[in-house]
C-alpha cells in the first residue's frame, strides 16, 4: 500500500470540439449571437445535431495505481487519451472530474527542448530549459558538463542554437531532459528524436533511469521501446483503459485492435521508398479457401494479393512479400527471384499473388510489407500495408495450444525423448 | 462536486501514512482559487531565468542594441519639446520643458513596454504553457521585470539632463522607488487582466496600441496635472499613471508641492486592480493550456 506513488481515481476530461473549440474573437461572439436564432431554427428542422455532439470525453473514468519503481507504458491509437492523461498527471491541464494523487517530486517531459530560444547559445539554453523543466540552478551547474558531454556538442556550446544542425539541437534538448532526476518521471514520445545511434543512447539512458528504481510513466507509439523499457503497459481506447497488464499482452491487443478487416488501399501512403515506376495500390489477405481474412491459425496457409500500377514498362521485376513482427523486424520473406522462375514483364497494371502454404510463425500480430525492385534497385517499398493476426493453434496435434507468452518467433515440428539416467532419488 | 468531496476525504486519510515528501493532489478546481503565493516563491528561479531570457533576447540581432532603450524616450522627448513645449507653449510648472517631459516619459515607456509585453506573454509562450507545469503567473511577471533594464539605461540620460539643467534633487528622491513600484504594479495589474483575456480573445492584441495611445493622452506626460482644475485633481488619480508621473516629477525634480491626494487615489486603484487581476488570472489559469 505504502508503495503507491501515483493513484488516479476516475480521471475524466471533457473537451469541446469543432470550430468553436479554441479561441474566439469578439467578432465571433457577435456573429454567433446574430446567427444563434437562425441555427436554432435549422437545428429544430433537421433534428440531427444535439448540443452534446460538440463535446468529447478525451478521458473517461480512468483509474489506476502505479507502484514505486514501476515503468508503465501507456499506449493507444491517436486520440485515445494518452497525452491528455499525461497532461493531467503533469498538471498542465485540469481534469473535469476525478482526482489523482502523486507522492514525490514529479518531472514531466512532454517535449524535449521546451522553451529553447534560437537566439540564445547552447550554454544559455541549457540553463533556461533546465529551469523550465524543473531543475534548480545549482543542480544545472553540477550537471552542466555531463549534459554537454552527453549531447556531444562541446565545441558549439557557445554558439547560438539557431546555427545548430537539427541533430545537434535535438541532442542538446534531450541531454538536458535526460538529466532531470525526479522521483517520478512522466515522458511523452520524446525518444522519437535524433538519428538511430542517438536514439539508442536515449533508450539506454531511459533504461538506467528505470533501473535506479525511479518510477516512469511513458507514453509512446514505439512498441520496441515500450516493450524493452516497461514492465507494465496500460492500453487506452476512446479515453478508457481497456487493458492493464504485461507489455506483451497489451501490445498484442493494441495491434490487434488497430486494423480493419478489409482490402487496404495503399495508393495514398506517402511513406514509401523507391523510384516510383511501380506503385502498389491494394493489398488483401486470403486463407486457403480464398476468403478474405485478417487472421489465420498458426501453421495455416496465407495468400497475399497485391495490385500495382506501372508507369513505364517493367522488365524483370522482382517482387517481395515481407512479414514483420510487431517490432518491425522482418521474420519471414518471399522474393520472387529466389523462389519463382517466372515473373512476366508487365506494363499497365497487374496483380501478384504470393502463397505461403504453411506459415511457421508463432501467434501474434504481424505486418505485411510489399517490395518490388528492378535490377536490384528498389522501385516501390511500402511497409506495414496491412496487419495479420496469427492465432494460437494446436499445431503439434497434442490438444495443447502454445502459451500466450512463451517466447520464440517461429515453430517447427520437433520430437522429444526422455531417458532415465538413474531411477533413484538423490 | 462529488469528486471534490472524495478528493478531500482521501487527502485526509493518506496524509498520515505518506510522509516521505511532496504530495501533489490533482482535482478539478471550482470557483475562486487561492493565489498559491508560496508556490510562486518556490519557482523564483524560473522567474529569474525567464526574465533573464527576455533581457538577453530583447536586443539580439539589432545593430545598435541597447541604445534603443535611450533612443525611444529621447526622440519622443525631442518631438514633445518642439511641438508641445515650443509651438503649443504648454506650461511645465516652471521646469524646463525637455526635462519635464523626459522625466514623465521614463515611467511611461516602462509602463507601455511592460503592459504590451505582459499582455501578449501568455500567447507568446504557449509552447511552455502546453508542455510544462509551473505557476502561470510567472509568465506575465517576467517581461515586466525585464522592462526595468531599459528603464535603468534610459535613466542615465535623465541624470545627464539634470546635470545639464543644474537640477539638484531633494530628499524627495528617496521616494522614487515607491513610484517605480507603483508604475510596475500598474502595468502588471493591467497586464494580468489583459494577458488572461488575450488567451480567450485575440482582440486584446489589437486593443493594446489604442489603449496605450488613449492612456497617454489621459496621463500628464506632455502637460502638467496642474492644468486639471483643483477640485478634480484627486479624481484624476483614478488613472494610476497620473499618480506615477506626478510622483516621478516630484521625486526627481523637487517641485514645491507633492502630488498628495492624487497619489493616494492612484495607489488604491492599483491595489484593487492588482488583487483583482491576480484572482482573475488564477481563475482563468486552468483553461490556458486547453484554449491558448
Amino acid at each position: 500500500m505504502s508503495d503507491i506513488v501515483i493513484r488516479a481515481e476516475n480521471l475524466s476530461k471533457l473537451y469541446r470540439i469543432g470550430s468553436r473549440e479554441s479561441y474566439k474573437t469578439l467578432r465571433d461572439v457577435l456573429t454567433d449571437a446574430i446567427y444563434a436564432p437562425l441555427r436554432w431554427f435549422r437545428k429544430s428542422n433537421s433534428g440531427l445535431q444535439t448540443p452534446n455532439s460538440n463535446f468529447i470525453w478525451a478521458l473517461k473514468d480512468v483509474s489506476f495505481e502505479v507502484n514505486h519503481g514501476e515503468v508503465v507504458g501507456i499506449i493507444g491509437r491517436n486520440g485515445a487519451g494518452k497525452s491528455t492523461l499525461l497532461k493531467i498527471l503533469s498538471r498542465i491541464t485540469e481534469p473535469t472530474a476525478g482526482y489523482a494523487r502523486i507522492y514525490g517530486r514529479v518531472g514531466s517531459l512532454l517535449e524535449v527542448g521546451t522553451g529553447f530560444h534560437p537566439d540564445l547559445t547552447g550554454r544559455e539554453n541549457i540553463y533556461l530549459n533546465g529551469s523550465i523543466i524543473g531543475m534548480k540552478k545549482a543542480e544545472i551547474d553540477r550537471k552542466f558538463n555531463d549534459i554537454v558531454t552527453f549531447a556531444e556538442i562541446e565545441k558549439f556550446i557557445d554558439t547560438q542554437v539557431k546555427h545548430y544542425s537539427s541533430g545537434m539541437y535535438v541532442r542538446l534538448a534531450f541531454a538536458v531532459a535526460a538529466h532531470l532526476e525526479p522521483e517520478i518521471l512522466l515522458v511523452d514520445e520524446v525518444l522519437a528524436v535524433g538519428d538511430a545511434a542517438f536514439q539508442k543512447k536515449c533508450i539506454g539512458k531511459m533504461g538506467d533511469v528505470a533501473k535506479e528504481g525511479r518510477t516512469v510513466v511513458f507514453v509512446s507509439h514505439n512498441m520496441v521501446s515500450v516493450s524493452s523499457l516497461c514492465n507494465r503497459v496500460i492500453l487506452l481506447k476512446g479515453g478508457q483503459i481497456i487493458e492493464d497488464s504485461k507489455p506483451s499482452i497489451a501490445i498484442e491487443r493494441y495491434l490487434r485492435e488497430s486494423f480493419a478487416d478489409q482490402t487496404v488501399d495503399i495508393r495514398v501512403r506517402q511513406d514509401r521508398i523507391g523510384l516510383g515506376k511501380v506503385r502498389f495500390t491494394k493489398v488483401r489477405l486470403l486463407n486457403n479457401s480464398g476468403e478474405q481474412i485478417n487472421s489465420i491459425g498458426m501453421g495455416e496457409s496465407l495468400t497475399v494479393e497485391a495490385e500495382f500500377e506501372v508507369n513505364s514498362e517493367l522488365t524483370n521485376p522482382v517482387f517481395g512479400v515481407l512479414i514483420d513482427n510487431m517490432f518491425g523486424e522482418t521474420v519471414l520473406r518471399g522474393y520472387s527471384r529466389e523462389s519463382s522462375s517466372f515473373v512476366p514483364d508487365v506494363c499497365g497494371s497487374g496483380k501478384i499473388t504470393c502463397t505461403f502454404p504453411k506459415i511457421p510463425l508463432m501467434h501474434g500480430v504481424y505486418g505485411i510489407s510489399l517490395w518490388v525492385s528492378i535490377l536490384r534497385e528498389c522501385v516501390d517499398f511500402v511497409r506495414n500495408t496491412t496487419k495479420l493476426v496469427i492465432e494460437p493453434a494446436d499445431v503439434y496435434k497434442t490438444g495443447v495450444r502454445p502459451e500466450k507468452d512463451g517466447g520464440g518467433l517461429c515453430f517447427t515440428d520437433h520430437l522429444w525423448r526422455f531417458d532415465y539416467l538413474s531411477n533413484r532419488l538423490k | 462536486m462529488n469528486s471534490n468531496f472524495q478528493a478531500i476525504n482521501v487527502e485526509g486519510d493518506r496524509m498520515g501514512e505518506q510522509e516521505k515528501g511532496i504530495v501533489t493532489l490533482i482535482h478539478p478546481s471550482r470557483g475562486w482559487v487561492s493565489l498559491k503565493l508560496s508556490e510562486l516563491w518556490e519557482y523564483r528561479e524560473l522567474l529569474y531565468f525567464l526574465t533573464w531570457r527576455d533581457i538577453k533576447v530583447r536586443y539580439k540581432q539589432t545593430a545598435i542594441g541597447a541604445a534603443w532603450a535611450i533612443i525611444q524616450p529621447l526622440f519622443t522627448m525631442v518631438v514633445f519639446s518642439i511641438f508641445f513645449g515650443q509651438l503649443a507653449k504648454i506650461p511645465s510648472d516652471g521646469i524646463p520643458y525637455p526635462i519635464f517631459a523626459y522625466c514623465a516619459l521614463l515611467p511611461w515607456q516602462l509602463f507601455v513596454y511592460a503592459l504590451n509585453e505582459s499582455s501578449n506573454s501568455l500567447v507568446a509562450n504557449q509552447g511552455l504553457i502546453t508542455k510544462v507545469y509551473f505557476p502561470r503567473l510567472i509568465i506575465p511577471v517576467a517581461p515586466v521585470l525585464a522592462g526595468l533594464v531599459d528603464f535603468c539605461i534610459a535613466f542615465l540620460v535623465l541624470v545627464g539632463m539634470m546635470l545639464f539643467y543644474g537640477i539638484v534633487p531633494t530628499f524627495a528622491i528617496l521616494t522614487l522607488p515607491l513610484f517605480l513600484i507603483l508604475s510596475v504594479a500598474t502595468a502588471l495589474s493591467v497586464g494580468l487582466w489583459l494577458s488572461a483575456l488575450n488567451v480567450q480573445y485575440r482582440d486584446v492584441r489589437y486593443t493594446i496600441p489604442f489603449l496605450s495611445q488613449f492612456w497617454l493622452f489621459a496621463t500628464p506626460v506632455a502637460y502638467p496635472s496642474s492644468l486639471v482644475p483643483e477640485q478634480w485633481r484627486a479624481l484624476y488619480g483614478l488613472n494610476p499613471m497620473a499618480g506615477v508621473v506626478e510622483g516621478f516629477r516630484w521625486a526627481l525634480l523637487g517641485k514645491t508641492d507633492g502630488p498628495g491626494a492624487l497619489v493616494v487615489v492612484s495607489v488604491l486603484v492599483v491595489i484593487v486592480l492588482f488583487v483583482g487581476g491576480m484572482y482573475y488570472f488564477r481563475r482563468m489559469e486552468k483553461g490556458f493550456a486547453d484554449v491558448v
